[in-house]
């Protein structure tokens, strides 16, 4: 074994647990890279970018028990839907908006993640809206005694919602079994957290009778360690905790943005040597779970799943206009 | 059959839907100890506990955004809005989120909600107690708009609200809660949406109207049948889905029709039924689609002339319709 400094033991995360973490950012990382790809090429008019992010959700993501707890993301989600069981295939469906597409069958733009077999919450475009629906849910689990505890992310953006302040409020006041998870990447679209955010969002928990934390969120485990902590405490019917992830995006907000408006060169630059991949791959290696054969086998392995999943989506059909009416409500048609 | 007025209805309904059904809770401000403003949960949280009856922090956006949740969740929450002046915060979630959610979603999920508010004036109300909000909920794909004018239907459109699995907007006109009683069948039963009751027969012009103006126009009509006119009075009852083809076999009789309504004229459900007739039965009619509404300003005011100047009441609705029948 290697002779790092052990940090995952003592979290009670075991080898395959830290490969899968690492999987999952990498093919978070891959979808993305592919997705700007294909909007060069003409071929997806819209991406939300997610690289940057990929510790702060693979690590807050990974402390929620799949199949029994509730996601309710926001559009820079891609590494948490994809541990929540999004495929990269149903990643590429959403981005052409094929038919098959498993948020919105092609009617949302991409990035607006949902699927209720996956326990994700479907999303929309107006800011920190699915906060309150988190609430929601959580009262729901804690009024029926499920013992289930509801996760929301959101940007540091979202925390000047009204929609948020009414969340960590009644949160605070029920003692909900719910966890919000900031990814906070001081910028939303182009304002800068000094003009976002008065004080810092991690202590906003304490006016609302929670605790709250920051953590790196450029770091995995230490993104796990805090949201784990939480989620347990919520479990634990100990209500509410606010996690404030730190990190940044290295693209703009969406393909429809020019961050070079509005951000030094220096500073994205500068946030790319702190790449939250290679730092967890660093630390992998150190501990001896990671070497350069497995390492090279699972980027050409995931590269792959990812070159697949988009060919698939790509080739597969859009929606029938014929189709268009349906759903608006369970029992009516419309004109 | 009990007779009692609106509130009674609603209360005892809604009391009876909670009997029956776990999932159903309320949630609002001021629904638990206080019961309501206007008493419609009164005693609800003596029998049904805070896990069931919640009194929320005084934002309406939270009230409709957690109610969302409770509903993805499988739970039948049914949201008091105090007054429908208030529902402002909570339009976002209502229409960008309750609305949409099964439509975004490719009918993955559903909002089965419902959002109690009281509505409309003649209460001394003024600028935030009186408003009609019916025609900015009815614009909205994916929401149902209900405005119940009797007891009777009170009761059978709640029913069907907490039954609906999409989210319904169930508007309560406040002046009706103690001043309109009738008899309500003791057994459970639901009012279908989308249904005009015609609650007054006649052949020489039919008059269109929901809330408590549905009750003047039936007054009014009385008066005008002691002159040997004879109007056809239908309640709407449900804004969305909405009974077009009952107003058009009755304009196809009658061949003239007024619609009375207490929002804002311009704009308002009057708009849209007279051009649906306007579409569809043009060449019935023997004189104007006429709509009397509310004048264009923002809202009621408060002084008892400025408020007699804005809400129409028997007198003008029979003049209207007087005019019209010797048209």
């Amino acid at each position: 074994m290697g002779k790092g400094k052990d940090r995952h033991t003592e979290l009670g995360l075991k080898e395959e647990d830290l490969i899968e973490m690492y999987r999952y950012m990498l093919l978070a990382r891959f979808c993305d890279e592919r997705q700007w790809a294909l909007n060069r090429q003409g071929k997806a008019p819209f991406v939300v970018p997610v690289s940057g992010h990929e510790a702060a959700q693979v690590g807050s993501a990974w402390a929620f028990e799949r199949g029994k707890d509730v996601f309710c993301p926001y559009y820079r989600d891609l590494a948490l839907v994809l541990i929540a069981g999004f495929s990269p295939k149903d990643v590429f469906l959403g981005l052409f908006g094929k038919a098959e597409d498993p948020s919105s069958g092609g009617r949302q733009m991409p990035a607006h993640w949902g699927a209720r077999d996956r326990n994700i919450i479907t999303g929309s475009s107006p800011i920190a809206t699915q906060c309150l629906h988190a609430a929601g849910i959580a009262l729901a689990k804690k009024i029926k005694k499920e013992d289930a505890v509801v996760g929301t992310w959101f940007g540091e953006g979202g925390t000047s919602e009204g929609d948020w302040h009414g969340a960590m409020n009644m949160a605070g006041i029920h003692k909900l079994p719910l966890v919000f998870v900031c990814e906070n990447n001081m910028y939303a679209i182009s304002v800068h957290e000094s003009k976002q955010v008065a004080g810092r969002v991690y202590k906003r928990a304490e006016g609302y009778d929670m605790p709250g934390f920051e953590g790196d969120g450029n770091d995995v485990l230490d993104s796990y360690r805090l949201t784990k902590d939480a989620v347990d405490r919520a479990r634990a019917g100990e209500g509410s905790s606010l996690i404030e992830l730190r990190t940044y995006r290295f693209y703009s907000h969406t393909s429809d943005d020019d961050d070079r408006t509005y951000r030094p060169r220096e500073e994205v630059e500068e946030a790319r040597r702190n790449d939250p991949i290679p730092r967890f791959e660093e630390y992998l290696r150190s501990v001896g779970v990671l070497d350069d054969g497995i390492v090279d086998e699972m980027r050409e392995k995931t590269k792959t799943e990812v070159a697949e999943g988009a060919k698939t989506a790509q080739e597969a059909d859009f929606p029938d206009p014929s189709t268009a009416k349906l759903h608006v409500y369970a029992d009516l048609e419309v004109e | 059959m009990a007779t009692m007025n609106v509130v009674q209805a609603i209360h005892d309904t809604l009391a009876e839907e909670m009997r029956r059904d776990d999932r159903v809770v309320v949630l609002g401000e001021d629904v638990g100890a206080r019961g309501g403003v206007f008493r419609v949960t009164h005693g609800f949280l003596d029998e049904f506990g805070t896990d069931r009856v919640i009194d929320t922090p005084l934002d309406e956006c939270l009230i409709a955004g957690v109610a969302i949740g409770l509903a993805l969740d499988d739970m039948r929450p049914v949201a008091e809005i105090q007054f429908a002046d208030f529902i402002m915060p909570a339009f976002n979630q209502i229409v960008s989120e309750a609305a949409r959610i099964r439509y975004r979603s490719n009918g993955d999920f559903g909002v089965p909600m419902v959002i109690r508010a009281p509505w409309g004036g003649g209460v001394h109300g003024a600028l935030y107690h009186s408003q009609s909000v019916e025609a900015l909920f009815a614009h909205i794909p994916g929401l149902k708009v209900i405005v119940p004018s009797t007891p009777e239907d009170a009761k059978g459109m709640l029913i069907q609200a907490i039954e609906d699995a999409d989210p319904v907007m169930y508007f309560e006109h406040k002046k009706t809660y103690r001043l309109i009683k009738g008899e309500v069948p003791e057994e459970r039963y639901t009012t279908p949406f989308g249904k005009a009751a015609v609650r007054r027969t006649g052949g020489d012009l039919t008059v269109v109207s929901y809330g408590l103006l549905h009750h003047y126009c039936l007054e009014a009509a009385e008066r005008l049948a002691s002159d040997g006119i004879e109007v056809e009075v239908i309640d709407l009852r449900s804004i969305y889905p909405l009974d077009i083809e009952t107003v058009l076999e009755s304009v196809g009789k009658t061949n003239k029709v007024m619609i009375a309504y207490e929002d804002n004229k311009f704009l308002g459900v009057g708009a849209e039924v007279a051009a649906l007739i306007a579409e569809r039965a043009l060449f019935e009619l023997d004189g104007p689609i006429v709509r009397v509404g509310g004048p264009h300003v923002p809202a009621m005011p408060f002084a008892p002339t400025l408020e007699h100047w804005f809400l129409p009441d028997v007198d003008r609705l029979e003049q209207e319709m007087r005019k019209l029948a010797e048209f």
